[in-house]
């Protein structure tokens, strides 16, 4: 009789695949995944704490380097929960400029997902073209608020500066060649034979799994709920916009990618709709709310969500009527999408551990906080 | 033109006579004369074929490629290659030493053994073996062995991983790669390498065993480990499969015998489908040895362009795809193949 042995492998912290310093203890019997132990806190820096000893708008830095693929969407639910903690209302013209770049950090991270996604499935050239788009939507975050990855744009009561002048042919540029790029990737990447074998039925997540789990974002919608935030539940102006929410049927890596792909082509059409209304507005409008010079909320407690890039990104504020917030708790939609990762993982192959890890996007700024 | 380098091979060989050698002598120096000439002309290629795959990578990614070292970056491989030599080799303590280090300097051994029988143009073989396609098949495979040596004596899980989908591959796709050549043996009856060319003066191969070629291809490009069947080095999986624990020049020998199996691969491609050193159309003005060379990087530039375009297969896959597609259109293949031979046989054609 032969005897086999199960063996472990770690995959990570240092590993190409895992998008960051995350480690996975596989168990493995030949190639097949009998256990998968995620673990984590390689990059814990322990934000929550920091922002406690920090002032209301000190704090905005700190959420940057959360999900710092979509840098812009941590300012926007920090600064709304602070705002709803307040009752300060935003004028309108800054809630159409937070629309504008907050989708455009959600194109951003949607681009990398897409391409290391597929080069997490070996094709290189795949991870180069959503690339492009990303440099291109990066250099007009350069030119909005002089940063690439962590912004620190939007303020409490508005945003810190307005949209500068050579950003609207940048931008009018970008959205009138970004759909034949998405069909790009649809034609080199999602239409791919060897890449639709890969990922159709690989690690099927039910939609009872997702809601038990509190799965959000584009890893909920795959698995045919039609949940996004900006429809359900809308904040600041969403719901003053016409767009869909693309959702996936079967729960598998594919859908979870297509999902992704498809909300590209309807943050686009949200930039598109925003910019007119923005460039309707009178200039003169302001673009900040009468703030205090020194923020100091009243005694209590908040919780606001919005649809991040991955997910419902929650922040829940206490406030002890000092200048320093009490307590900051994130809820981060990376890490709790991950909570399933050993489920999902066994009885697929070392390879399909690859391709599920990628699926769920998740950034390990966010995850460890 | 047509004759340079046998002409060449001619007079070297008529000078040493004159000087009144004994004939064994002279055979030994001449042999040795042309497998260097071989050795270099590999050592060269491979230098270049990694500038190509760059040039090429480059050029469908929208980006220029290797160009500050040298003109038109033509130096860049010889500075990586430099760069490399000069770094340390480090073994890694619970390795299987002598393994380890053999590995490596083995791993350019069996597609410098194929050349030997591979002929450049007409009577441009080294040697002229009468079963050289036996041969090629025969030594080709060694090269599996080497993998699974590395992968084995670095003593590292990725690396033990990337050896057994090496010899997982190998086991699946040795066998549709011999199975597609026999439809070209039974047309021709010969596994003279040159003599299969030879027969491809009224029709190259690739028109009257297309299957035969497309099988050929495929598991060729399996058998030299290239995308999407890159399974051993698997970087988003594997880190570098058995490659993982080698620095230095150890990982150079292995980054360039890549080129050099995917060259062996392009030669038989060209040698059995695309007729070898026979001129298209009639255009004989241009030298038979050059149109091997264009028919070889016409095959490599394929093998390059698959590369950059698709993902990785997965493992399972990888054996499902052999053993479930492959085998039997081949043997459907070799069937087909005897059924047309006896038709036409019949009709005393």
């Amino acid at each position: 009789m032969l005897k086999t042995q199960e063996f472990t492998l770690n995959m990570g912290p240092q590993h190409p695949a895992t998008h960051g310093v995350f480690r996975l203890l596989l168990h493995l019997d030949g190639e097949t995944v009998v256990k998968a132990e995620p673990i984590m806190g390689y990059l814990h820096r322990g934000i929550e704490k920091l922002a406690e000893s920090r002032t209301y708008t000190q704090v905005i830095p700190y959420t940057d380097r959360l999900d710092y693929l979509a840098a812009m969407l941590n300012n926007l639910g920090y600064v709304q929960t602070v705002e709803k903690l307040m009752g300060i209302e935003v004028p309108e013209r800054a809630e159409y400029v937070r629309v504008i770049v907050s989708e455009m950090s959600r194109l951003a991270s949607h681009c990398l997902a897409t391409g290391a996604y597929a080069l997490d499935l070996g094709a290189f050239t795949g991870f180069m073209f959503p690339f492009r788009e990303r440099e291109k939507l990066m250099d007009m975050f350069e030119m909005i608020c002089g940063s690439r990855m962590t912004f620190n744009y939007m303020r409490i009561g508005g945003v810190a500066d307005d949209l500068p002048e050579e950003f609207y042919p940048a931008i009018k540029k970008f959205l009138k060649e970004f759909p034949a790029c998405v069909d790009e990737y649809d034609g080199l990447i999602t239409g791919n034979e060897i890449f639709q074998a890969r990922t159709k039925g690989v690690s099927v997540l039910s939609s009872k799994k997702a809601i038990q789990y509190g799965m959000s974002g584009p890893v909920l919608r795959a698995s045919g709920i039609n949940y996004d935030l900006r429809k359900k539940r809308p904040y600041g102006v969403y719901d003053k916009f016409d767009f869909e929410v693309p959702v996936g049927e079967n729960g598998d890596c594919f859908d979870r990618y297509n999902c992704r792909v498809l909300e590209m082509r309807q943050s686009h059409r949200i930039i598109e709709q925003a910019l007119e209304r923005l460039q309707e507005l009178p200039e003169e409008e302001p673009l900040n709310a009468k703030v205090p010079k020194v923020i100091k909320p009243p005694k209590g407690e908040v919780y606001h969500e919005i649809e991040g890039a991955k997910g419902v990104l929650g922040y829940n504020v206490i406030s002890d009527g000092t200048v320093n917030p009490y307590r900051v708790h994130v809820r981060r939609p990376s890490f709790i999408n991950l909570s399933l990762i050993d489920e999902m993982c066994r009885g697929w192959k070392v390879a399909d551990v690859v391709a599920i890890i990628g699926s769920l996007d998740i950034v390990l700024g966010e995850v460890d906080c | 033109m047509e004759n340079l380098f046998t002409n060449l091979a001619g007079s070297l060989r008529a000078a040493l006579e004159s000087t009144g050698l004994p004939a064994i002598l002279t055979d030994t120096s001449m042999t040795m004369v042309k497998l260097t000439a071989i050795l270099v002309f590999i050592l060269l290629n491979a230098l270049w074929l990694v500038y190509m795959e760059r040039k090429v990578a480059g050029y469908i990614q929208f980006r220029p490629g290797p160009n500050r070292v040298g003109p038109k970056g033509l130096l860049q491989t010889t500075a990586d290659i430099g760069k490399l030599m000069s770094k340390e080799v480090v073994i890694p303590k619970q390795a299987d030493k002598v393994l380890f280090l053999l590995a490596p300097a083995l791993v350019f051994a069996p597609p410098l053994m194929v050349f030997a029988v591979v002929p450049f143009g007409e009577n441009m073989a080294a040697i002229d073996m009468n079963i050289g396609l036996f041969y090629f098949l025969a030594v080709a495979s060694l090269s599996t062995v080497i993998f699974w040596m590395a992968g084995w004596s670095s003593n590292n899980k990725y690396s033990l991983l990337g050896g057994m989908r090496v010899v997982a591959q190998m086991v699946s796709y040795e066998l549709p790669l011999v199975l597609s050549i026999l439809g070209v043996v039974m047309i021709t009856g010969t596994l003279n390498i040159s003599e299969i060319v030879r027969s491809q003066q009224g029709i190259w191969f690739i028109f009257a065993q297309p299957l035969a070629f497309l099988i050929f291809f495929i598991a060729g490009v399996a058998e030299c480990n290239r995308a999407p069947f890159d399974l051993a080095e698997g970087e988003s999986e594997l880190v570098a499969g058995p490659f993982t624990e080698y620095s230095g020049m150890g990982f150079a020998m292995f980054f360039l015998a890549e080129y050099a199996s995917a060259l062996v691969i392009s030669f038989m491609c060209a040698i059995l489908f695309l007729g070898g050193w026979l001129a298209p159309f009639g255009m004989t003005f241009i030298p038979g040895w050059i149109w091997m060379f264009l028919k070889v990087y016409l095959v490599m530039f394929l093998i390059m362009w698959i590369r950059w375009t698709y993902p990785r297969i997965r493992v399972d896959q990888l054996m499902g795809f052999g053993w479930k597609v492959l085998v039997p259109l081949s043997l459907a293949n070799i069937f087909v193949t005897g059924l047309v031979m006896k038709i036409f046989k019949m009709l005393g054609w």
